[in-house]
């Protein structure tokens, strides 16, 4: 395969000014590989989303994305109070293409409803964002990342505090997303859900494992990804193990 | 005298005639703009420049030149201060806007009281619609047409960002350029308003109609411009309040104004409405 990768990072380092948050970064992900970062709160995997948007300038390395991606933040900074409708949010994913000035046209309020549409919330259109459950805030939240109609979509721990309902929208939504070759890098802490994944990222600080799930997911990776916050079930050495994460949230 | 006399009578003066111009001008791009400043939470910094200019005012003032230069002027000195003042992260912007302000706001009064000054600080603090010359209507006129393009173009950005300002980033706007645009556009709205209401009053302007629709407001172009309609509404009526009732004109501007924020504040038929179809919503969303 000659194809350049969607999303590449080599040498990497990551911070916030004094130590680095995140180092020793280098992966690649081919166009339509659904890639899981994987790692423990703090590990870094919103630093290294960060830095795939180019909101974080690396400290060393470099990364590349092939065009704008589309983002699903984790925690959800919206204003609750500000009057927009959930079709008002999914329009706003197409302000992408950079044209802000003018008023959103035929074709975009066609993508916005037919987002909505995905996340199970056409009838919820005209709703106000800030009357709607959680969940489906986050779904709304997605249908504005869909709009953008990205090549690439960075999804920050989009299952962290939703509804079951809502967790089964979105994966199906994830399935539809890989089946139209969309380049997909998907956060969590949670080990199991990893396995679904082309390849797994771990990262606890510092880069621990890259490559398949069937490769990599083992008892030492997931030990030094972990540390003591992890509960290997069974297996041992490279062969696939059942692990639980027993870890404190944040917030 | 009945309800159309009471109505027609002070359209027969020019200078009344002239003042409703103004405050109709002024209030439909200010109350639009006035959701965009509590939205962006950006009333103090408001009342920061329209305190701040009074120097600028006093000059032109003293000078003979038209007050809207004053004004322009002293609110890029205004704002030029307060930023400079406000990188001292041991004093806290909040803190750094107040004291550079207020000193100001003191030199403006310094200024205006000096023995050789002519008697106008009272009309700059407190404004003076029936004084307004056609300069002030044609700067009004302009800050109308100007900000209305402007609020039109911004309208998009303005949205995504006083929405969620990193997902507005990521969408590839830039948050501290939108943020600008719109501190630049209030500068000049203060500078220009502060004719008719003064310094001390026209924060009313840029504040109070929005609080009163926010209730109302289904969503921005709504509540702009309900705003707008508010704003001029209320602002008339303070003229004919100040006609009929000889009160000062800004002063009734101005407090005809903060009524209607406080009415529509504390009335309670919209919410409810608001709350039955939130309810809706959420059923059908279950
Ligand atoms: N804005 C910030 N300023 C300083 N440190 C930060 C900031 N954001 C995250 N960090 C630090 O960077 C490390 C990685 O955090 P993060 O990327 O959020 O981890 P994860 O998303 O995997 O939970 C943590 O130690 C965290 O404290
Ligand atoms: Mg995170």
């Amino acid at each position: 395969m000659t194809r350049a990768p969607a999303v590449e990072a080599h040498g990497l380092a990551l911070g916030y000014g004094g130590e680095p948050a995140l180092e020793g970064v280098d992966f690649e992900a081919a166009p339509g590989a659904a890639l899981c970062v994987l790692g423990p709160n703090g590990g870094g995997k919103t630093t290294l989303f960060r830095a795939l948007l180019g909101e974080l300038q690396p400290l060393a390395g470099r990364v590349r994305v092939a065009g704008r991606p589309a983002y699903l933040a984790q925690t959800e900074r919206t204003r609750l109070d500000f009057p927009v409708s959930a079709l008002d949010v999914a329009l706003m994913g197409s302000l992408a293409d950079g044209r802000w000035w003018r008023p959103p046209g035929r074709s975009q309020r066609h993508a916005a409803l037919a987002a909505l549409g995905r996340v199970g919330l056409e009838g919820q259109a005209s709703v106000r964002f800030g009357e709607l459950s959680g969940g489906q805030r986050q779904r709304v939240l997605l249908a504005r990342a869909l709009t953008q109609d990205a090549a690439v979509l960075l999804l920050d721990e989009p299952f962290a505090g939703v509804d079951p309902a809502s967790a089964e929208r979105i994966t199906a939504v994830f399935t539809e997303l890989r089946a139209e070759g969309r380049t997909l890098l998907v956060s969590t802490h949670d080990v199991e859900s990893a396995r679904l994944f082309d390849l797994v990222l771990c990262l606890n600080r510092r880069q621990v494992a890259f490559g398949t799930p069937a490769q990599r997911l083992g008892r030492e990776v997931l030990e030094t990804t972990y540390g003591s916050d992890i509960v290997v079930l069974e297996g041992s050495g490279d062969t696939a193990v059942r692990a639980i994460t027993v870890q404190h949230h944040e917030h | 005298m009945d309800l159309t006399d009471l109505i027609l009578d002070p359209l027969r003066s020019g200078i009344w005639r002239r003042a409703a111009a103004e405050v109709v001008l002024l209030g439909g791009i200010c109350g639009a703009l006035s959701f965009w400043v509590t939205s962006f939470r950006l009333s103090y910094p408001a009342e920061s420049l329209a305190h701040g200019l009074l120097p600028g005012l006093v000059l032109a003032a003293l000078a003979g030149i038209p007050l809207v230069l004053g004004g322009l002027g002293g609110v890029a000195l205004a704002a030029g201060c307060v930023a400079l003042a406000s990188r001292d992260p041991r004093i806290g912007a909040d803190s750094a806007t107040a004291v550079v302000v207020t000193g100001m706001f003191g030199l403006g009064a310094l200024l205006a009281l000096s023995p050789d000054a002519p008697p106008r600080l009272e009309e700059l603090l407190f404004g003076d619609p029936l004084g307004i010359t056609h300069t002030d209507l044609i700067s009004a006129l302009a800050l109308a047409v100007v900000g209305a393009g402007a609020l039109a173009a911004l309208h998009r950005p303005l949205c995504a960002v006083a929405f969620d300002a990193p997902g507005a980033g990521a969408l590839g706007l830039r948050p501290g350029g939108v943020r600008l645009a719109l501190f630049m556009l209030l500068a000049v709205a203060v500078a220009v308003a502060v004719q008719g209401l003064g310094s001390l009053l026209v924060l009313a302007v840029l504040v109070a109609p929005a609080v009163a629709v926010r209730r109302a407001a289904t969503n921005p172009g709504v509540a702009m411009l309900s705003g707008a309609a508010l704003a001029a509404v209320a602002g008339l009526a303070g003229l004919y309040a100040s006609h009929h009732l000889g009160s000062a004109a800004g002063a009734s501007v101005a407090l005809a104004l903060c009524l209607a924020a406080v009415a529509g504040s504390v009335l309670p038929w919209r919410l409810r409405r608001g709350e039955a179809r939130a309810r809706r919503g959420r059923r059908a969303a279950a």
